[in-house]
């Protein structure tokens, strides 16, 4: 009854075309021929990349560690497949530049045979350190699109007396529809996996989100969530971005998070619906993560569908698989249009991050003919972080990127919704990420200026110290000299 | 005859009180203005003359004094024009400033003597090397000051730019197009 109550906490937004029926009603394809050679970045989180243990030429299993993590916010990457270790060298990254990144390559051999596993009876026996440890181990990361490590977010929970665990089933982007099979086909998998990481953060309560576009899918998490009174499944109004952890938050807690703070401060924890899948198959087959459920879509594709792939397979195979016409496309995106990033080429392979591909056809970009800002404020409006696009647009256009700073610029989500309600074409969230990108630069080049004066003090403080001991040694010498003539007088005197 | 005695002694005091200031203005006088002490602080003080000045201070002062435009540092960068922009009170556009590629100074190991004359040069020490050895450049530490360069005998130091990683890439600006110039 009071729901439009509820409707008041979503603060901007927009409801773009969902394009999810063509994926939303096909079961996941599990028949993915395993790729002859895999590419496996060895940074696909947030944090320190990790170091590989093993050697060219090594013999390796499915699930197998591959390289180990390093420092405290990092991942393990494990063998999405059994094979041969060819190279461990510098390929180009699924990044919009398509620079290089460490990546181990893995020639399959076919057999994909798994590494025996060790799986525990009951992990509910299982100390929540433990949980947080066997998730780390399995090199779990936020599979939303983040990508920050959930080991780190487990323990953070624990340490932050977190009273309310939020699984994020929003999966508002367009045309993305992994999370949504997922759960429809999946639901018992992702409960169990939600239950685990209560256990793992001491935490009793967890609620389960999901936009009321996927009927099917919050009713199978229903059914599944049925038997457990501390798991809640709710439904969540459409609006892009209602995935975004603060307004998710917002909406589901009333809660604020405040600027600057994490959503643990106030103690709410936010985790993806494929995160708690991986964290099940983790702790109940002891699998690590080496393969995530995709969705290839737009217009250029033939046959799209939702597909099971395993890490480093390139984006040319996954399009092959799925008929993408090359002539068609006009740009490929990772992830979703509204957050994802393009890519250049094909030839770069999926990761942990990789929620989907899309190959998008001409007629289905944005129109890029920009127009004067007529401030109608439509962007201001939209804006879920509560921030003047425009104004912050006008300013980082004349460079003064303090005053868009002001302005909130570090608050900017880049979820695009200012972009795509622009009447006049304006690149709004390009200028946002252009000026993050240069605002840290600045950071960086002050850091150094800083550490410059350090340096060049030491330096003239050294000179100035050899200068004093050559000084003192000149005097020494002069000194000694003085002293041998006159004993050499003195003897002279008494011979 | 109150108002006479308190006009005669505001003068007085006031007439004290301006030749005191003159004294000490005159016997305690600061040799320069506190400004160019700030600018000097701000510019990286490396004397590198990419500016056309001697050095930094000369360069400070000649801000002070409004001689030079706020974009005058090099390796500042637009970062520190804003600073001393802020400082001086400058309007300050830079949208026509064009950043300056980033330069740092590389060894090559095929021609290099060991020398040491460029690490003796070096005013961050980013140059680490022992005679008769191959020397190597600290990346980090190197400000593209080029004094390297022009001490080295084979000429084996030359500036490179700075290689592009996805740690330092950046999303490029977006391009105007030619209509909307004039507007907003």
């Amino acid at each position: 009854m009071l729901s439009f109550l509820k409707t008041l906490r979503i603060r901007g937004g927009v409801h773009a075309e969902e394009h999810k029926a063509a994926t939303a009603a096909l079961p996941i394809a599990t028949n993915f021929p395993l790729p002859k050679k895999l590419y496996i970045p060895l940074q696909q989180h947030v944090g320190k990349p990790a170091e590989p243990v093993i050697k060219v030429g090594e013999k390796v299993l499915k699930g197998q560690l591959l390289a180990y993590s390093q420092g405290l916010i990092s991942a393990p990457v494990h063998a999405p497949s059994s094979g041969v270790i060819l190279d461990v060298n510098d390929y180009p990254a699924p990044h919009p530049s398509a620079l290089p990144i460490r990546t181990i390559v893995l020639e399959t051999d076919g057999r994909d045979e798994w590494l025996a596993a060790k799986i525990v009876a009951d992990p509910f026996q299982l100390a929540p350190e433990d949980i947080s440890l066997r998730v780390g181990a399995a090199g779990i990361v936020g599979l939303g699109g983040a990508t920050f490590p959930t080991a780190v977010k487990l323990n953070m929970g624990r340490e932050n007396r977190i009273d309310t665990l939020i699984i994020n089933g929003a999966e508002c982007e367009p045309y993305l529809s992994c999370d949504d099979r997922l759960m429809q086909e999946r639901a018992g998998e992702i409960i169990d996996g939600v239950r685990l990481m209560l256990h793992g953060m001491e935490t009793d309560h967890a609620v389960v989100a999901i936009e009321d576009n996927k009927p099917q899918a919050y009713l199978a998490m229903r059914v599944a969530a049925d038997p457990y009174a501390s798991i809640k499944v709710i439904q969540i109004p459409t609006r892009y971005p209602m995935g975004w952890d603060r307004q998710l938050i917002r909406y589901v807690t009333g809660k604020e998070v405040p600027v600057g703070c994490r959503s643990s401060e106030i103690g709410v924890t936010i985790h993806n619906v494929g995160t708690a899948h991986a964290v099940h198959k983790a702790i109940r087959h002891g699998q690590p993560l080496v393969s995530r459920v995709i969705t290839v879509s737009g217009g250029a594709v033939k046959r799209p569908m939702n597909v099971e792939v395993p890490f480093g397979t390139l984006i040319s195979e996954l399009f092959d698989f799925c008929r993408v016409n090359k002539a068609e496309t006009a740009r490929i995106i990772m992830g979703g249009p509204m957050m994802g990033d393009s890519l250049p080429h094909t030839g770069l392979p999926t990761v942990k991050a990789t929620s989907g591909i899309l190959a998008l056809t001409q007629s289905e970009l944005k129109n890029t003919d920009e127009q004067p800002c007529i401030r109608c404020a439509s962007c201001v409006s939209v804006c879920p972080a509560g921030l003047r696009p425009l104004d912050m647009a006008n300013n980082i256009r004349i460079n003064q990127l303090d005053a868009a700073v002001d302005l909130g610029l570090k608050d900017c989500i880049s979820c695009g919704c200012c972009s795509y309600i622009c009447p006049s074409n304006i690149p709004l969230v390009q200028y946002f990420k252009y000026a993050s990108g240069e605002v840290i630069a600045r950071q960086q080049a002050q850091h150094k200026a800083e550490q410059t004066k350090r340096l060049i003090d030491a330096r003239n403080d050294r000179m100035e110290r050899i200068a004093q001991q050559q000084r003192e040694d000149e005097l020494a010498r002069i000194a000694a000299k003085a002293e041998r003539e006159r004993l050499k007088a003195e003897q002279e005197t008494l011979v | 005859m109150y108002v006479l005695s308190a006009i005669v002694s505001l003068t007085l005091l006031g007439l004290f009180l301006g030749l005191l200031l003159g004294i000490a203005g005159k016997y305690l006088k600061v040799e320069s203005s506190p400004v160019v002490d700030e600018l000097e602080a701000l510019l990286p003080g490396s004397q590198c003359g990419q500016c056309g000045f001697p050095g930094c201070r000369p360069a400070a002062e000649a801000l002070a004094e409004g001689n030079a435009p706020a974009t005058i540092c090099p390796p500042g960068g637009s970062a520190l024009a804003e600073q001393i922009a802020a400082l001086l009170g400058l309007d300050l556009d830079l949208s026509d400033v064009k950043e300056p590629e980033l330069l740092v100074a590389r060894v090559s190991e095929d021609t290099c003597t060991g020398c040491t004359r460029c690490f003796k040069v070096c005013p961050t020490d980013a140059i680490v090397g022992a005679p008769k050895q191959i020397h190597a450049v600290v990346a980090d530490a190197c400000i593209a000051c080029k004094k390297c360069v022009d001490v080295c005998p084979t000429e084996c130091l030359q500036m490179h730019p700075v290689e592009v990683t996805l740690r330092n890439w950046r999303w490029a600006k977006p391009v105007l197009p030619e209509a909307s110039n004039a507007v907003c």
